[in-house]
């Protein structure tokens, strides 16, 4: 790989958009896609892969898509926030928290986290959760919840969770049907929050919720509720 | 990214070393890690990432430091059935195949 390939790929990481280094395995020749020229067929072979987010063959090159990170929405700068932060920057997460609340939402509490005092819905606006964004909402308080989950339904977001008991989701339920959403977009929240793993402190928490959003990501069994 | 094995390569190579890189390209079996892992390698023996389990990183190194002296890529075949070359089996009975590539 020559220094100028390496600085085009980590300038295009870095500006978050998607590409493709494509590696020709007979000589090492390498292109970036979308940007360099290629015939049709490598370009379209690398727009696929971006999409799909899985390297992939196409007549001698390899193709190696480099799409921006996954993004973790967490509403409630609580203690189980604090403990599943570090946990989803090592699984690779770009991580921002929603906690209009000034005392919980602190630099001290959330060291090296993007914050956002807002309120939920003018939050989730302007960060715009898109299929590579997972939202978990942490606060138990309607007030800042409902509108995130209200976001949330009307994003294409692959995992939506919410903590809380089944008798807080019950309600919680009843409040999402009057503000419009029917029981195929409610479905798409999981609640109680989690595998169910039988967690109790907070990191442990944190835990059953980042493996609950791998195995939606990763399409896994565990992940499928009854 | 908590694994940016690109930025970690490109740190040795500023610091003077010869670095190489290599990443699975594909993969038969149950082979640990996926298409697409990286796994480098400097002239002074760090090493970054990985390709498997921890089963071939030695030999990559190995195949390394000739594409890191000579410029020249290099096709890796592994896998448990392969008995040219390569003496190095993977428990795991998976096949891959790693491209290595000098940064630079």
């Amino acid at each position: 790989m020559t220094p100028e390939t390496l600085s085009r790929l980590q300038a295009a990481i870095a500006a978050k958009h998607p590409v493709a280094l494509c590696t020709r395995l007979a000589d090492g020749a390498q292109l970036l896609l979308p940007g360099d020229a290629a015939d049709a067929g490598l370009s379209d072979a690398a727009a696929a892969a971006l999409l799909a987010d899985k390297p992939t063959q196409h007549e001698g090159w390899f193709i190696h898509p480099h799409n921006p990170a996954l993004r973790l929405i967490i509403v409630g700068a609580v203690h189980a926030a604090q403990a599943m932060l570090p946990m989803a920057s090592a699984l690779g997460f770009a991580t921002t928290v929603i906690d209009p609340r000034r005392a919980f939402a602190t630099e001290e509490r959330l060291p090296g986290v993007t914050i956002s005092h807002d309120w939920p819905d003018d939050a989730m606006a302007a960060l715009r959760p898109d299929t590579r964004s997972a939202i978990v909402t942490l606060t138990h308080d309607p007030k800042i919840d409902d509108p995130a989950l209200d976001a949330a339904l009307r994003s294409p977001a692959f995992y939506i969770g919410a903590l809380g008991s089944k008798r807080t989701h019950a309600k919680r339920v009843d409040r999402l049907r009057e503000m419009g959403h029917d029981d195929a977009a409610i479905g798409r929240i999981r609640a109680p929050i989690g595998l169910d793993i039988k967690a109790l402190t907070a990191p442990e928490i944190g835990l059953s919720i980042m493996a609950e959003i791998i195995a939606t990501r990763r399409g896994a069994g565990l992940a499928q509720r009854g | 990214m908590s694994e940016d094995i690109l930025a970690t390569a490109s740190a040795w190579r500023d610091a003077g070393e010869s670095v190489a890189i290599a990443t699975v390209v594909e993969t038969w079996g149950s082979s640990p890690r996926p298409a697409g892992s990286r796994f480098a390698v400097s002239s002074a023996g760090r090493m970054a990432g990985s390709v498997s389990g921890g089963c071939i990183e030695g030999a990559v190194a190995e195949a390394a430091a000739a594409t890191m002296a000579n410029g020249t890529p290099q096709l890796l075949d592994f896998g448990i059935s392969d008995e040219s070359a390569w003496e190095v089996g993977l428990a795991c009975g998976g096949k891959l195949k790693v491209f290595v590539e000098k940064l630079g």
